[in-house]
């Protein structure tokens, strides 16, 4: 995988380069794969769980072809894999606090499209009692159904920074 | 190229060695503050992809993208990043190997490829502000929508002048160990703006 002779120039950088035409047909394979994800209609969990999976492999033959993150040192990869750390906490800290918000309870107050979009697109008819509350549920199920367990448990809007522990006595644990 | 080693020991530091703590990014210290940059800025990104999932999560009445969103003007957008970034990347090459006829032809394609992008970006932001009357206050939905687009389109701004920047100031001066450094530097900027674009394409066009 070398761009040989030059490698060993005078002033040219020590590394072997990888084919980026490789990587480029690749990254274009994928990005078609993404799309063809999309068009099938699978299942909303599959879907987004495959449509994640392919856009992570983009963003590491990226980082590791182009950005030569895989012919760097190792500690550089610490830097680089800091933010993913940092991003998941940050996603899986906001879950539990965002559950407790009264329009999470009560989603037929919360307008987020101000336009009525045709039927396919409008406000889906939101269930009874609350479906957002548990965040027991696992990932990519589907939002809308209707959850026996503890909506009960979620106080009405005037309390929704209820503390986590009066919460977590009421209701199964906010953390899957 | 065989002076560019004499030229640039002289006074940078560039032969200062710590034994007890080599450098991460030895001979270019620039990489490395590049790097940390990136990873300050991928948190932004992050925080923001992470808010937009989890308040998405939450919220049953989240429109569907795809009611709102051109995705086959997306994934133009998505193929003219990734082909800039090839373009960037076989730009180092050329200065890498001395050839700074390719190094200029490549960056300036790269440059040509942010602009179109914004074109693209320009053109899906004006229907969808003038004609679908969406905006930033409209909702929750176009709220995310333009503060993640809006936030890498100036990335992208940002990495358009940076990269000109690059090429206007390689006109006339010879390949050198100087220049492989500022390519490379200004490269992983670019790369990790498509990187960016790649995550938001898939979070908020098509899932």
């Amino acid at each position: 995988m070398a761009e040989t002779a030059a490698a060993h120039a005078p002033g040219a950088v020590e590394h072997e380069g990888p084919n980026y035409i490789a990587v480029f047909i690749y990254l274009t394979l994928l990005t078609g794969a993404e799309l063809g994800v999309y068009g099938l209609g699978l299942p909303k969990p599959v879907m987004v769980g495959a449509l994640v999976a392919l856009a992570l492999a983009k963003a590491t033959l990226v980082a590791m072809y182009f950005m030569h993150l895989a012919i760097e040192r190792k500690g550089l990869w610490v830097v680089a894999a800091t933010p993913l750390v940092i991003i998941a906490f940050c996603y899986f800290m906001l879950r539990p606090d965002l559950s407790r918000r009264s329009w999470a309870s009560h989603p037929e107050d919360m307008v987020i499209g101000h336009h009525e979009a045709p039927e396919t697109g409008g406000m889906p008819q939101v269930p009874q009692g609350n479906a957002l509350s548990n965040s027991d549920q696992p990932a990519g199920s589907q939002v809308g159904q209707p959850n026996p367990a503890p909506a009960g448990g979620e106080s009405p809007s005037g309390t929704a920074a209820s503390p986590a522990p009066e919460g977590g006595a009421a209701q199964p644990p906010a953390n899957p | 190229m065989s002076q560019a080693a004499a030229i640039d020991t002289h006074a940078h530091g560039e032969g200062f060695h710590d034994e007890l703590e080599p450098s991460l990014t030895p001979g270019n210290s620039g990489k490395l503050g590049m790097w940390v940059f990136l990873a300050g800025d991928a948190m932004t990104f992050g925080a923001g992809i992470a808010a937009y999932g989890a308040l998405r999560w939450y919220n049953v009445n989240w429109p569907n993208p795809a009611d709102w969103l051109g995705i086959t003007l997306t994934a133009i957008m998505t193929f003219i990043l990734i082909c800039s970034s090839l373009t960037m990347v076989e730009a180092l090459s050329g200065v890498e190997h001395g050839n700074m006829g390719k190094m200029r032809g490549f960056l300036a394609l790269t440059v040509l490829g942010g602009i179109v992008f914004l074109g693209c970006q320009a053109f899906e932001w004006h229907h969808l502000i003038m004609g679908e009357g969406l905006s930033i206050k409209t909702s929750l939905f176009s709220a995310t929508f333009f503060i993640l687009t809006g936030f890498h389109g100036m990335h992208v701004s940002g990495g358009v002048i940076y990269l000109s920047s690059v090429l206007l100031g390689s006109l006339g001066k010879e390949a050198s160990h100087h220049q492989v450094k500022v390519v490379e530097v200004a490269g992983l900027y670019w790369h990790f703006v498509d990187l960016v674009w790649i995550l938001i394409f898939t979070f908020v066009y098509l899932i």
